[in-house]
């Protein structure tokens, strides 16, 4: 408004009236505006600055102060065995990693799959519809750590000929099969939130149902989906820890063997730190990456 | 008179126990624009999605060159692959680039080579001056600009019959003109269309003949001057008034 003001037609000397880029200098209001904005900036970050100092700061006094300190210090946090041990755990690491991988390509494929029947109208996919859905129903709702113990001894105490009794394979299944399970229903609703009008504009263009799947409906429906797709990528590299339970040498199982050695927690905190080490840049990318998407679709307006 | 391109006997449509076309007959001869027009909920949408294959049609017959595409072993794929369609919303890919979108289903439905597509689209969006926006998505263009790349996309199939869908009514006054030259340019071509639209003005202009839809049934048609200038049913007149008071004539 008031830029307009200062600008009206007639007492407007610039020689290409429509060019409202030209000479202008900032209006006397406006610099007011930019002080007050500039302080109210300033004001703003030392109140979170101040705020940060004494949480954080009560925080490590109540930890230090307490009666345990010491006794807890050398039990969980002595740095130099801490070091010591930590190629043992990296080592175990290696399998986490490894199974992370292994994992997660095969319930990218098989979770996709899911999705995909259970997104189906064709007929003939009518049962697998319906055992699709038993399947996510069944394994979305058991513990992991069950499922895990369920098929690593279960399926080895069934002694069938050719069946690998291998507990790494056995463990890994396990966690393929539970994942499967939770990212095709991450998919499927990311396909559920393609507007029918794509559809229909693909359709009308005679892309077939399968076409209109492959170009139109998944580019986009993977797209939307991939920051929880990531969370869950985040998820899994933390659970496959929990294969350590049926004996298998991962991180965790490392940190477990040195702490029984020495009766020193510090093997555990190093195994947690080994993951975090992993699973933080990886979190704060997700972020970055959510954040983005919901700029694009504001900034958009409508789809 | 050869055979038209279109020709719709004793349409029927019902939702549930709604009837929403009821006893739709016309044809659309070669090289003509039929335009419906009519109040929201008249139908007219519904009419095209029908014609289209979209929804399913309860009664009557769809004929495209004599060809009966309302039978029940029919492939919608195939009629499809004859039709265009352009849609009030657009319904552009927003994933794919301008030239991708026109590209999509001549390589992949046609199966033109690459190349060829390609240099077609570009042929049509220098046509239509929208050759500089080949690379952008979707989002970057206004709606006008949108809107003409949904009819490049659509006509870039060489379709038999052009269904237009209230392409305007998502667009501000400044961004209807533009799209409605490149229809006009379309129809000089001798492009077959069939419109439903809110634009009365334009559809005397591209119109070979307008029909007036109330409540499911076309209740008057003819000459565009005729219907648009001349109402006999008093239904159309007073619809015909009603626009006029609302300066869209």
């Amino acid at each position: 408004m008031i830029e307009n003001q200062g600008r009206r037609i007639g007492d407007n000397s610039d020689p290409a009236p429509y060019d409202f880029g030209g000479a202008w200098q900032p209006s006397e209001i406006e610099l007011t505006r930019r002080v007050a904005r500039r302080k109210r900036n300033q004001r703003n970050a030392l109140i979170a600055a101040g705020s940060s100092a004494v949480v954080i700061g009560s925080l490590i006094v109540v930890l230090v102060t307490s009666p345990g300190w010491i006794a807890l210090r050398d039990t969980f946090f002595k740095w130099a065995y801490g070091v010591e041990i930590l190629p043992k755990i990296l080592l175990g690491f290696t399998t986490n990693m490894t199974l992370t991988v292994i994992a997660g390509s095969s319930v990218a494929i098989i979770g996709l799959m899911i999705a995909l029947i259970r997104t189906s109208r064709t007929p003939a996919l009518t049962p697998f519809r319906f055992l699709a859905m038993i399947y996510v129903d069944v394994f979305r709702g058991i513990p992991m750590l069950l499922v895990i113990l369920l098929i690593g001894f279960g399926v080895p105490a069934l002694q069938l000929k050719g069946v690998t009794n291998n507990v790494l394979v056995l463990g890994t299944i396990a966690v393929i099969i539970t994942y499967s399970a939770y990212v095709a229903e991450v998919i499927r609703s990311g396909i559920l939130t393609i507007h029918p009008s794509q559809r229909a504009a693909a359709r009308s263009l005679g892309l077939s149902h399968f076409q209109t799947l492959r170009f139109v409906v998944l580019p986009q429906a993977i797209k939307r989906v991939t920051p929880p797709l990531l969370n869950d990528l985040v998820a899994l590299i933390k659970d496959t820890g929990l294969i350590s339970i049926l004996g298998v040498t991962d991180a965790v199982r490392a940190a477990q063997i040195q702490t029984a050695k020495t009766f020193n927690y510090t093997p555990y905190v190093m195994a947690a730190c080994v993951f975090l080490a992993v699973t933080i840049p990886l979190t704060r990318a997700t972020d970055r990456m959510l954040r983005r998407t919901l700029e694009r679709q504001n900034a958009q307006g409508q789809a | 008179m050869s055979t038209p391109v279109l020709r719709v006997e004793k349409l029927r449509k019902t939702f549930g126990s709604e009837i929403v076309l009821q006893d739709i007959s016309f044809t659309v001869p070669e090289h003509t624009a039929t335009v419906f027009i009519g109040a929201s909920g008249s139908g007219k949408s519904t009419l095209l999605r029908c014609i289209n294959l979209l929804d399913q049609i309860d009664d009557g017959v769809i004929k495209l060159d004599d060809h009966d595409i309302s039978g029940a072993d029919i492939d919608p794929d195939e009629v499809r692959k004859k039709l265009g369609m352009v849609f009030q919303s657009f319904n552009l890919f927003p994933h794919m680039t301008v030239l991708e979108n026109i590209t999509l289903a001549p390589t992949k439905v046609q199966k033109v080579k690459n190349e060829a597509a390609i240099h077609e689209a570009f042929e049509l969006l220098d046509r239509f001056g929208l050759k500089e926006k080949a690379d952008q998505y979707p989002d970057r263009l206004s709606g006008g600009q949108q809107q003409r790349v949904a009819i490049i996309r659509s006509i870039a199939r060489h379709p038999r019959l052009l269904l237009l869908d209230e392409i305007t009514s998502a667009l501000d006054p400044v961004l209807v003109n533009e799209v409605l030259s490149t229809v006009r340019d379309l129809k000089g071509e001798g492009m077959t269309m069939v419109l439903a639209t809110h634009e009365m003005g334009f559809a005397k202009q591209v119109a070979n003949e307008v029909c007036y839809l109330h409540a499911g049934r076309i209740l008057e048609w003819g000459a565009p001057t005729a219907i648009l200038e001349d109402p006999k049913h008093p239904e159309t007149r007073e619809f015909i008034k009603r626009v006029h008071e609302a300066g869209r004539l």
